[in-house]
């Protein structure tokens, strides 16, 4: 039985909730149990975003994430706000490019991902979450990159099937950040 | 099997009204129900016979669905707390009249305009009226995206058996979640109307729709008499689910979003030693008063978690009947308890504090 | 022998319990004679209003509903949207369409919802026990404005049908009165307009009907309808305020 809770924060317009969205299908698709819960309201118009993402082999209890074991931070207040919370033995992804602060903490595995710098070379300067989605994917195996294709496909609207194309860059991207 | 989809709670109510054949929505926006509405706009037109209308106000909206539910049709309205409380004049001429309506309130914290994160705190409006009258409503609380779907098809159903209204009281955590969901247990049931606004049609004399008995012996049997059906409700639509209540000494009873947490909370008792189960009510109306009557019997105490200052907490002590003590686990205003304030509440209970 | 008046079959055999000269027994018999003509009572669904017409459901024999104060337009928006080939009428007081109801009178009227709206306007609060409404007469005296309407206190009266013809919406808005032999024979030519446009499918129409109140203006009968021609239909001029089709017609010429 493995339970892991995702839990994803930073500026509305980043694509919080998107990249929710895509571990949560993930999760689906490898037929874990899934949950997916946005922050609604106001603070979605610019304000800070996050969303909470449990997958898990059992059913899902409480959807809402107190002690994440998964961090993914793309704000230096979404840092502040959260890090504390992660449990020991946890992992904290930081977009380094807009956060220059160090996690201070020893018990945990944190990942530097200059995403918004790497998507904007990229040539995919709105897509940084999936950047940071692609590193996350390789370090939990249980979140193998097969099948991510199918994921985003599930993800973009029909008539905007060329975005499955910039999301898997962005992905890919991710993926082989050293 | 049916394949799974991954769906907001908000928008699975809509896609299972849809497939318990309502073709008529009539709402006004609030947050947090939005997706509700928008997912009917988008969808019903698109459906031979549908309707979407977004009215002028809540009251103009509940009182199209009197309107449309007379007419005979499957008919929805849905909104969340203060529009709710604007609704509660049509659902009282709705019972009045025994026509069946399905209503769904996603709540936010109040009173007033309060604000819009989730909240429990409309559970005294929802079972005990809301609107003037002797009146009762079913009432009907998910705790998961799938149940958003299938207590929808529920209400539609136990609404035109009973001629009343159902609603699906929800929250805005469970309207905003999404997770996956089948679809494949969607049972519509149909039912005769003969009482239906159709015109006469010169075939037989006309039917009126109506809550006016301006006579109180008239008056009094037609209360009589709807209390004769809710009783058939009390005793045959009763829902709840147990969770690790074997053995258990302690009780803790929570609905809706509150049971999601107290469950992660009493799997972390049961981890510590004590001996804690939950009973989960999914109808609030009709309580399951002889379940919990009859855990009293096992368990020394029970704890009810809400989102609200304790109003579930006065049925669970009328069920009890003084026999155990309970006590409250809460948070109000949109805020939603941790599991561990919930577990600090069973190891107070286990020790016999309140 | 051959018959040359009876009671429309549109109503019920049920004895009306309005006052005794109060001009509803009248209009009850104009929108039946109408549904009549027009060969539609076993389509019709009237929505009965809260006021003295609150048991209008008794008396039209076409299947009826009661509607919340105010809120017939919504109830019978309801209905309309779900059969949309049944006709659809309301038959609403000052008070439950001009105050409580107005939001849903607008609505209705901006949606051309395609239904017939009757409005009584006998500029009091009848069924209560004669308060001011929201056509009261600026210094008509009421229970609830006993030194007669103050229109700096609690305002001027309201003039449904200029006030909906500004709306794009609405086919057809007309007022009239059933005061007299002349005015009750247009009255009932505008209430069968109202309900042929239905079943055009040309959409909103009300036909605003100004009526008396002798109990409670304090009146004879007869005083009551001297008292519509020299206050009432000076303040609410007679007339057609909006004919959609009508006005199309000329356009085209």
């Amino acid at each position: 039985m493995k339970t892991t809770q995702i839990l994803i924060a930073g500026f509305g317009g980043q694509g919080i909730l998107f990249a929710g969205k895509f571990l949560a299908y993930k999760g689906l698709l490898e037929d874990l149990q899934v949950s997916w819960l946005p922050s609604y309201g106001p603070e979605m118009r610019g304000g800070t975003a996050n969303c909470n993402v449990i997958l898990s082999d059992d059913p899902v209890g409480s959807p809402i994430i107190t002690d994440p074991d998964v961090l993914i931070v793309m704000n230096l207040p979404s840092l502040q706000k959260y890090v504390d919370a992660v449990v020991p033995g946890g992992q904290i992804y930081v977009d380094s490019t807009l956060i220059s602060e160090k996690v201070e903490r020893g018990d945990v595995q944190v990942y530097y991902i200059p995403a918004t710098q790497m998507a904007n070379d990229a040539g995919v300067p709105t897509l940084a979450n999936m950047v940071m989605m692609g590193h996350v994917l390789k370090n939990n195996p249980e979140l193998t990159f097969e099948g991510t294709e199918a994921t985003v496909a599930k993800l973009v609207p029909p008539k905007k099937a060329q975005l499955v194309e910039l999301n898997m860059k962005a992905l890919q991207a991710g993926r082989d950040y050293q | 099997m049916a394949e799974r989809v991954l769906m907001k709670g908000n928008e699975a109510i809509a896609e299972a009204a849809i497939r318990a054949g309502c073709r008529h929505y009539f709402g006004y926006p609030i947050t947090p129900q939005t997706e509700v509405a928008a997912y009917m706009a988008k969808r019903l037109p698109k459906i031979e016979g549908g309707v979407f209308l977004q009215a002028e106000s809540e009251i103009a909206s509940i009182n199209m669905v009197y309107g449309a539910a007379a007419a005979g049709f499957r008919v929805m309205t849905s909104s969340s707390s203060p529009g709710i409380s604007l609704k509660s004049e049509g659902l009282s001429y709705i019972a009045g009249s025994d026509v069946p309506a399905f209503v769904v309130n996603v709540q936010r914290g109040g009173p007033g305009l309060g604000g819009i994160q989730p909240s429990q705190s409309d559970y005294f409006q929802a079972t005990k009226g809301g609107g003037h009258g002797d009146y009762r409503m079913i009432v009907l609380a998910p705790a998961s995206v799938q149940e958003m779907a299938s207590l929808t098809v529920k209400g539609f159903n136990l609404a035109d058996k009973y001629l009343m209204t159902a609603m699906i009281l929800a929250d805005g955590t469970i309207g905003q979640m999404m997770e996956p969901i089948t679809f494949e247990d969607v049972q519509a049931e149909t039912y005769d109307k003969p009482w239906a606004l159709t015109g006469t049609k010169g075939k037989r004399p006309h039917n009126i729709v109506n809550s006016l008995y301006l006579k109180p012996d008239e008056l009094e049997q037609k209360n009589f008499e709807r209390y004769e059906r809710y009783k058939t409700v009390e005793e045959n639509e009763v829902l709840y689910e147990e969770y690790m209540m074997d053995g258990a000494e302690l009780c803790v009873v929570a609905f809706g979003i509150a049971s999601r947490v107290a469950k992660n909370a009493v799997a972390a008792a049961r981890k510590e030693g004590i001996k804690v189960g939950l009973i989960r009510p999914i109808t609030l109306w009709p309580f399951p008063a002889k379940v919990l009557r009859r855990a009293a019997d096992q368990v020394k105490r029970f704890v009810c978690v809400e989102l609200n200052m304790g109003q579930m907490i006065e049925d669970v002590r009328l069920a009890a009947e003084c026999t155990r003590p309970v006590s409250l686990c809460n948070r109000a205003g949109g805020m939603i308890p941790s599991p561990d304030q919930v577990l600090e509440s069973i190891r107070k209970a286990q020790k016999g504090e309140m | 022998m051959a018959i040359v008046f009876q009671k429309p079959h549109a109503l019920t055999d049920a004895v009306l319990h309005y006052c005794p000269g109060c001009p509803h027994g009248i209009i009850h018999r104009l929108v039946a004679e109408a549904i009549d003509n027009l060969g539609i009572e076993g389509e019709a669904i009237g929505v009965a209003p809260v006021g003295c017409a609150v048991m209008a459901y008794d008396y039209f024999a076409c299947d009826m509903i009661e509607a919340a104060h105010g809120r017939a337009p919504a109830t019978a928006t309801g209905i309309k949207r779900c059969r949309p080939d049944n006709i659809v009428f309301t038959y609403q007081g000052d008070g439950d369409l001009a105050s409580i109801g107005m939001a849903e009178t607008v609505h209705a009227a901006a949606r051309n919802e395609n239904i017939t709206v009757i409005f009584v306007n006998n500029a009091i609060y009848g069924m209560t026990g004669g308060q001011m409404a929201p056509t009261s007469l600026p210094g008509q005296v009421t229970q609830t404005s006993p030194y007669g309407r103050d229109v700096n206190h609690c305002g001027w009266p309201i003039r449904v049908c200029e006030l909906l013809a500004t709306l794009e919406g609405p086919e057809y808005i007309a007022r009239v009165a059933v005061n007299n032999v002349k005015n009750v024979k247009a009255a009932g030519k505008a209430i069968q307009k109202a309900f042929q446009n239905q079943m055009d499918k040309k959409g909103f129409s009300l036909i605003e009907v100004v009526s008396a109140c002798p109990t409670n203006w304090g009146m004879t009968p007869q005083k009551a309808l001297e008292w519509v021609e020299s206050d009432m239909i000076p303040y609410y001029p007679l007339g057609v305020y909006k004919d959609r089709t009508a006005a199309k017609e000329a356009e085209a010429k």
